[in-house]
């Protein structure tokens, strides 16, 4: 996959692979514009951007001709509500295609914790009730933003019925029947940050990221606030990695497409910094389903770095040998050989919050 | 009738004229002039029909008092002006 799509805080940014190297092809779209979210949908070619404006709330557009032109659409809206509280879109935070046979299907992850659907490519939206209502969401909390939000969506390619929900914090939340039920996973995901008799309430965990194994679903990994987690069984259990260096703390998580035991996650102190350890940035990889985790520099700075590598912003591409990386620093790394070695191919972007090969 | 102008920074974003709307309220001339045009409502009422968080709104030089329904009252000559708060940028 050649080209790299970039959501930042000052707009979408688009580099492309040309006999030189990695290069930013044109000028970016939504200039000045924080884009919280960018899709590109595999099944008809279509590009969504989400945006936060800071004045005027979350925008939604859609281009059909690669971002030639854009169509601004109405955006998720939480329905209309006598309660003084009544939720209001907060942020996209993740925008997910649907199945191969289910064209025109989107699936979007918000803040304030709704899960949205469309069935006709973003033009009309409606909220998931059957989560929505669930009142275990009583229980959730917000994890570094104000309100609980579903940043990750996965939705199992050998059934698309079958769909898995990231919650900061509400822990994994699974449907077997295209969102019609709901219920709690994550069995086995473990907090620190409340009482120990609830450390491993599945309800109150906060997963950073989940990836997905393309290959075999059943394996999905998660990047949590207090560790890095693995699950053969499509997230419903999971195993904590133990002895992880230099932390187990992050946000981002990238599963190979085929391999089913190798991974790829971007460390950082944990909780109150935030920043790489030892002021060293490092990509961390297994190879063995996470009994060995290795720690790969090869092309990341020499020099102090203080990067922080958002849960969206660490792709790997169908091949699983192609990997993208961007910081909130604006800093951009390519690797082709599996994280072996890496290439900054930009220094002074805005903020990344996501990076996403087409 | 009232008249509704907007911030010149909406103009980035989408089309937004300068207008002359019937009501009597806030809420009665915003909706007259988003009627049809549910995309320029969303950039000033959030998903509630509130007035969103870092938009306010003058009538005749006063900001409103009422952010929720909208129910400030506006003259047959008034002038309503919707502009972004310098907070939220």
């Amino acid at each position: 996959m050649d080209r790299l799509l970039i959501a930042s805080r000052k707009g979408l940014f688009t580099f492309h692979r040309t006999p030189t190297g990695w290069a930013q092809a044109g000028e970016p779209a939504f200039l000045a514009q924080p884009v919280s979210a960018v899709l590109h949908d595999p099944r008809d070619g279509a590009t969504y951007v989400a945006l936060k404006l800071g004045h005027f709330g979350c925008k939604f557009h859609r281009s059909r001709d690669g971002g030639a032109s854009w169509q601004e659409l109405l955006p998720p809206a939480y329905p209309a509500s006598d309660a003084p509280d009544a939720p209001t879109l907060d942020m996209v935070w993740t925008l997910v295609a649907g199945g191969a046979d289910q064209p025109g299907r989107l699936w979007a992850g918000t803040l304030p914790g709704g899960l949205f659907r469309s069935d006709d490519g973003g033009d009309n939206w409606h909220l998931i009730e059957s989560l929505w209502q669930r009142p275990e969401r009583a229980q959730w909390f917000g994890g570094g933003y104000d309100h609980p939000g579903i940043h990750s969506i996965l939705i199992d390619p050998r059934d698309s019925r079958k769909i898995t929900l990231g919650v900061s914090c509400g822990g994994v939340w699974k449907s077997d029947d295209d969102g019609a039920t709901w219920r709690q996973a994550g069995q086995g995901l473990r907090n620190d940050y409340l009482p120990p008799d609830q450390a491993y309430d599945p309800v109150s965990q906060d997963p950073h990221f989940l990836a997905a194994c393309a290959a075999d679903p059943s394996r999905v990994w998660c990047q949590h606030h207090n560790g890095i987690f693995v699950s053969s069984d499509g997230a419903e259990t999971f195993t904590e990695l133990q002895g992880v260096k230099p932390s187990h703390f992050g946000f981002a998580v990238a599963a190979h497409p085929t391999r089913l035991d190798t991974a790829w996650f971007a460390p950082a102190i944990k909780d109150e910094f935030r920043v790489p350890v030892d002021g060293r940035l490092v990509v961390t990889r297994t190879i063995d389903g996470g009994a060995t985790v290795d720690a790969l520099s090869q092309g990341l700075p020499d020099e102090k770095s203080y990067d922080l590598v958002y849960r969206h912003a660490l792709d790997c591409d169908a091949s699983g040998a192609r990997l993208a990386m961007g910081s909130t620093t604006g800093n951009l790394w390519v690797s082709e050989d599996g994280g072996e070695g890496w290439r900054q191919i930009a220094g002074h972007l805005p903020p990344i919050a996501q990076v996403a090969f087409i | 009738m009232p008249v509704l102008r907007f911030t010149t920074h909406l103009a980035r974003h989408l089309p937004a004229p300068r207008l002359t709307v019937p009501g009597d309220t806030v809420r009665a001339a915003l909706e007259a002039a988003f009627a049809g045009d549910a995309i320029l409502r969303s950039y000033v009422l959030d998903d509630q029909g509130r007035l969103r968080k870092h938009v306010n709104i003058y009538v005749d030089g006063r900001l409103i008092a009422d952010r929720q329904q909208l129910s400030d009252p506006v003259g047959p000559r008034g002038e309503i002006y919707v502009l972004q708060a310098l907070s939220g940028g």
